[in-house]
């Protein structure tokens, strides 16, 4: 079985700043939430289940430094696409697309969203695009039936709910689903000798413009810090008196 | 024909109230709005719809629908969309909706905007506000094309009124044999509680990680909450710790809640847990660490042992 992991680079979501209609950062990071979906497939192939790990992910030639944390992480490989555009999640998501029909994985697997944007969409579009199952907000994954579908737990409002999809499908992560690994050094020895192959979406016949824009960014007001209070009959008064709400 | 095509979400028994809200944005938008309800046995949650102001209630009832799986409620919605000639097709932020309209999206071709709080007119184009990096920043996000797809903040928008005439209910033909297959259902997990939804509720009690286990969990905050009248949420450490269940979860990636009172319970105030509570009217802060950051945003903070102040808090309030 071939599983290709995409992640996102992001600000380290820590340290970021307002820098005009985008953010900037002194540190980037792989999306945590595609941190969760790369250990995944780790341990899917520790378990025997996979032989191959591809890594995708899109932008300038500074997010390899997030590529060389993923194969030193163990990913097998990685295919960067060269565009450093603002991308909005459907641009991403066609780009995927591409690739997944160049590399025809048996399962995607990425982050339920990323933490800078927070759109929780590219999953869902991508299997919308490529006509195939979609299990979101993952906490587990089994294989069934010599790895022709899968049985994943989504996490959702309701609880949990259990679905089977058959494969190749889409599955995105949520934050129960395991806890990724560190780096280890030989990892990143290995790493530096893992191939990052590197395509333009040209390249891969995918001509894509992003449809939405971000036109500005800014904080939201700071919501002022009340009053401490001393005792639980303090609190009790207030709550009644002052706030009206028991 | 109607503008925009509004996804309402319900759990077989009845309407999801949030969902609702997303009518608030469609009249903003302007135009005619229809609501889309999909599921099997919808007649009683079809007629609950009619006196919103919507065009109609577009109903596809079938039993390929009884559970809401995301390629055949995507392949529907946007059929839907298509056919009435919506150019918004919307819906209110929730697992559900994030789910299937992402996938409606692309099938539609359509960009889409997670989470909109707010709209703004700017030269006669729409841009939309949006949170951003947890909710710690705000987005202006302007889109190009002639149709698209939003989720709503049900806490953004207030929820309408059910004070017009009713509207008609019209069944949507669709060929459910051709609908994909791809999905199965296996089970869900049913937890019966007699308190309120997170969601909805005017009192929300939550807790974190110093609540120690499920049942220290539920003594204190479920019997505080019990007391109020009120809902339970956790933070993400206190879910990761099994003292509490996913859907209890707050923030970033778990719901976002703004009722009239909100009661922090040994949480220190993580940004991720911050992004989900910061739109309460009320926030009460219980820590037994006088620097803990959630103590800069709550209006009432109180610096003490959870153990000794929780038990008095639910007594005076049984008493009162």
């Amino acid at each position: 079985m071939k599983i290709l992991v995409s992640f996102k680079s992001v600000p380290d979501p820590n340290d970021v700043t307002i820098a005009g209609a985008a953010v900037s950062t002194p540190k980037s990071v792989i999306n945590p939430f595609d941190e969760i979906a790369i250990e995944e497939a780790l341990r899917i192939r520790e378990r025997g289940e996979a032989t191959e790990i591809v890594g995708v992910t899109i932008g300038a030639p500074a997010v390899d430094e997030q590529i060389r944390a993923a194969l030193a992480m163990g990913v097998d490989r990685a295919i960067r696409i060269d565009d450093s555009r603002a991308l909005d999640p459907y641009a991403v998501a066609r780009i995927l697309g591409a690739v997944v029909e160049k590399e025809a994985p048996n399962v995607v697997i990425m982050g339920k969203q990323a933490v800078d944007d927070d759109s929780n969409q590219v999953g869902q579009m991508l299997a919308g695009l490529l006509g195939q199952p979609q299990a979101t907000f993952v906490s587990k994954i089994e294989f069934l039936d010599n790895k022709t579908r899968a049985r994943c737990t989504r996490e959702t409002d309701a609880g949990l709910e259990v679905v089977e999809v058959n494969l190749p499908a889409i599955i995105t992560t949520d934050l129960r689903l395991n806890e990724p690994r560190y780096v280890s050094l030989p990892g990143l020895l290995r790493a530096r000798r893992k191939p990052i192959e590197v395509l333009t979406c040209d390249q891969l016949g995918v001509a894509v413009r992003p449809l939405t824009t971000v036109l500005s960014i800014a904080r939201p007001p700071k919501r002022a810090a009340g009053t401490r209070v001393e005792s639980v009959e303090e609190l009790i008064t207030k709550l009644k008196q002052e706030a009206k709400v028991l | 024909m109607a503008e925009s095509l509004i996804l309402i979400e319900h759990d077989r028994q009845q309407v999801k109230r949030p969902s609702l809200h997303a009518i608030a944005l469609a009249r903003q938008l302007g135009g005619e709005y229809a609501l889309l309800v999909l599921g099997h046995s919808l007649d009683g949650i079809a007629a609950s719809l009619v006196p919103y102001g919507a065009s109609a209630v577009v109903v596809a009832d079938d039993p390929a629908l009884a559970e809401p799986l995301a390629d055949r409620y995507a392949t529907v919605i946007a059929e839907a969309a298509r056919k009435g000639g919506a150019k918004t097709i919307l819906g209110t932020s929730s697992t559900f909706s994030k789910d299937v309209l992402p996938r409606a999206a692309a099938l539609l071709d359509a960009p889409m905007v997670t989470d909109v709080v707010a709209i703004e007119e700017m030269d006669g184009s729409i841009s939309y506000r949006r949170p951003i990096n947890a909710g710690s920043m705000f987005a202006m996000v302007k889109v190009e094309g002639d149709r698209r797809v939003l989720t709503v903040r049900a806490t953004a928008f207030e929820a309408p009124a059910a004070d017009v005439a009713p509207c008609p209910i019209k069944r949507f033909d669709f060929d459910a044999a051709s609908l994909p297959n791809g999905i199965q259902f296996i089970s869900r997990e049913e937890r019966k509680s007699d308190r309120p939804d997170l969601t909805e509720a005017r009192v929300v009690v939550s807790g974190g990680r110093p609540l120690k286990d499920e049942e220290t969990f539920e003594r204190l905050v479920g019997g505080l909450a019990d007391a109020l009248g009120g809902a339970i949420g956790a933070t993400r450490a206190a879910v990761d710790a099994g003292m509490a269940p996913n859907d209890y979860q707050i923030g970033q990636t778990g719901k976002i809640v703004a009722p009239e009172l909100y009661i922090a319970l040994g949480i220190s105030g993580a940004i991720q847990h911050l992004a989900g509570i910061k739109d309460s009217r009320i926030i009460v802060a219980i820590n037994k660490d006088p620097d803990a950051p959630i103590f800069q945003m709550a209006t009432y903070g109180l610096v003490g042992d959870l153990y000794q102040i929780v038990p008095q808090l639910i007594e005076s309030i049984r008493r009162a």
